[in-house]
């Protein structure tokens, strides 16, 4: 085994009985001894704290906020210069052929934009933004802060005994708040579909933070196995998997993301890597699209299982991406990419597990409704 | 009972036929179980086939028919209730019953003190 990382709690996963194992490099938590489903299921209902050190977090500093958000337009099909401050936004790198590098939250912060990459892809994404936007914008990769998520309906509540200030955010607002004497860089997000915020904490506080949330009676440790059955029932994308380099941002429907100012006919118009492709997506459709999957029966269908119109025969009209048991849906779930004439919602589609054609149905997303604050 | 290296326990009945489950170790290590797939009562089954589909949040795992014979009983309750594997394993949680061919295939497998040492 190569030489893993290790996130500035991993002390804290070791006492708390963590069963830890390798991801993007670092040694991970993938659950508790509380389990997976019990673990989703307290996030549903309750508060659960996620460690998601291992993500990379950047700093774009210019000489003042339109000129890091210019620069930054030129990488992402996404309205930055019109963000306000305090704000939060999702994005996406896009590449030259119109697919998906990378997707990531951005921030206005005033004199600077901070940004939360996916673990796997922070070199590739740092490199990105070094080669594209310095010496006009410089590019500060931050190692010395930890980033804990806390997620699900008591977040508020929990967090607002260490500040106040956390109750007047709102869904995607960005603030410091002091939390147990450190200046924390808090957002009102995160990537369960529950309301909930993540925050940016000094590495030698994050396990002080850390277990000052602990102590409140409705917050759980959780781990990655959860936090993916709660994106997965949330319908969010994970990257590498749900999106590529290959599935452009229209094709995974994402162009919610994309916003007018944007896309043809905008102030701001194209000027992204794969403006062509993504444009020409947005008027003249696609031939595939990512979908909602509800397998009929109770078995679960995952990451690679081929798609069938039919019971029997005929050529392969998708994939599954993503897939497993959704704990809050008592049942399977799963999302994937399906043919544009075969993705309407209700549509009886065939997965092929174990050498049998299952059926499932096309069906809309998310499959737990999103609790957020706004 | 007897135990394979597959983590299943083999509990011998009085009418000749052989129940068949998985450990506790096993459950724990598979974790929250959501789905079994059994074989058919009737169906005849040859040692190292693959006849069990157990799938936990999160993976798929393949249980293997520890004898040669017939099945001539499935615990129908984990269609509905898979949990049960979680819940009582060497008990509610059982997978099938085998009318063993040869029944002296159970002295292949390995008695309780030795499955102990081997999960340590």
């Amino acid at each position: 085994m190569t030489d893993l990382a290790r996130t500035p709690l991993y002390d804290l996963h070791t006492a708390l009985g963590a069963k830890l194992v390798p991801f993007a490099g670092y040694e991970m938590p993938v659950q508790y001894p509380l389990g997976i489903m019990k673990e989703h299921l307290h996030t549903r209902e309750k508060a659960g704290l996620f460690d998601v050190s291992h993500m990379g977090q950047v700093i774009l500093r210019g000489a003042d906020y339109d000129t890091i958000a210019r620069a930054f337009e030129t990488l992402m099909p996404v309205d930055v210069l019109g963000l306000k401050e305090g704000r939060q936004r999702y994005g996406l790198f896009t590449n030259g052929t119109g697919g998906i590098e990378d997707d990531l939250m951005f921030a206005n912060r005033g004199d600077h934009i901070f940004v939360v990459v996916n673990a796997a892809c922070k070199g590739a994404d740092i490199a990105r933004m070094r080669e594209a936007l310095e010496p006009s914008v410089t590019v500060e990769e931050i190692t010395d802060r930890a980033l804990i998520a806390l997620q699900g309906p008591a977040s508020e509540n929990v967090l607002s005994a260490l500040n106040p200030g956390a109750a007047d955010m709102r869904f995607m607002d960005v603030a410091t708040l002091d939390l147990c004497g450190s200046d924390c860089w808090v957002s009102r997000s995160g990537y369960t579909g529950e309301d909930g915020f993540e925050i940016s904490v000094p590495s030698d506080q994050a396990e002080t933070l850390a277990k000052a949330l602990l102590e409140h009676e409705n917050v759980e440790a959780i781990g990655l196995g959860a936090r993916d059955s709660l994106r997965l029932e949330a319908g969010l994308c994970l990257y590498g998997h749900d999106i590529d380099a290959d599935t452009s941002p229209i094709e995974a429907a994402l162009s919610w993301a994309i916003q007018k100012v944007r896309r043809s006919g905008g102030a701001r118009e194209g000027g992204f890597p794969g403006a062509d492709r993504i444009l020409a997506d947005i008027t003249d459709g696609t031939g595939r699209n990512r979908v909602g999957l509800k397998p009929q029966g109770r078995a679960p269908m995952r990451e690679g299982v081929t798609l069938y119109a039919q019971a029997d025969g005929g050529q392969p009209i998708g994939k599954i991406t993503s897939g497993g048991f959704g704990p809050t849906v008592g049942g399977p779930v799963a999302m994937g990419y399906v043919q544009t004439d075969h993705c309407e919602t209700g549509t009886r589609l065939y997965g092929e597990l174990r050498g049998k054609r299952q059926p499932l149905e096309v069906c809309a997303l998310p499959f737990t409704p999103s609790n957020f604050k706004r | 009972m007897k135990y394979t290296e597959e983590h299943e326990w083999l509990l011998p009945e009085s009418d000749g036929t052989v129940t068949v489950g998985i450990t506790e170790h096993a459950a724990t290590q598979l974790g929250d179980i959501v789905f079994v797939e059994l074989p058919e009562e009737g169906d005849t089954v040859a040692k190292g086939d693959e006849i069990v589909v157990i799938e936990s949040v999160k993976a798929a795992s393949d249980i293997v028919a520890p004898l040669d014979g017939e099945i001539v009983e499935v615990n129908d309750a984990l269609a509905d209730d898979p949990g049960k594997v979680n819940e009582d394993p060497v008990g509610d949680g059982w997978f099938f019953k085998i009318k063993p061919e040869d029944p002296s295939q159970m002295d292949d497998y390995m008695d309780e003190a030795g499955y102990k040492d081997m999960i340590g």
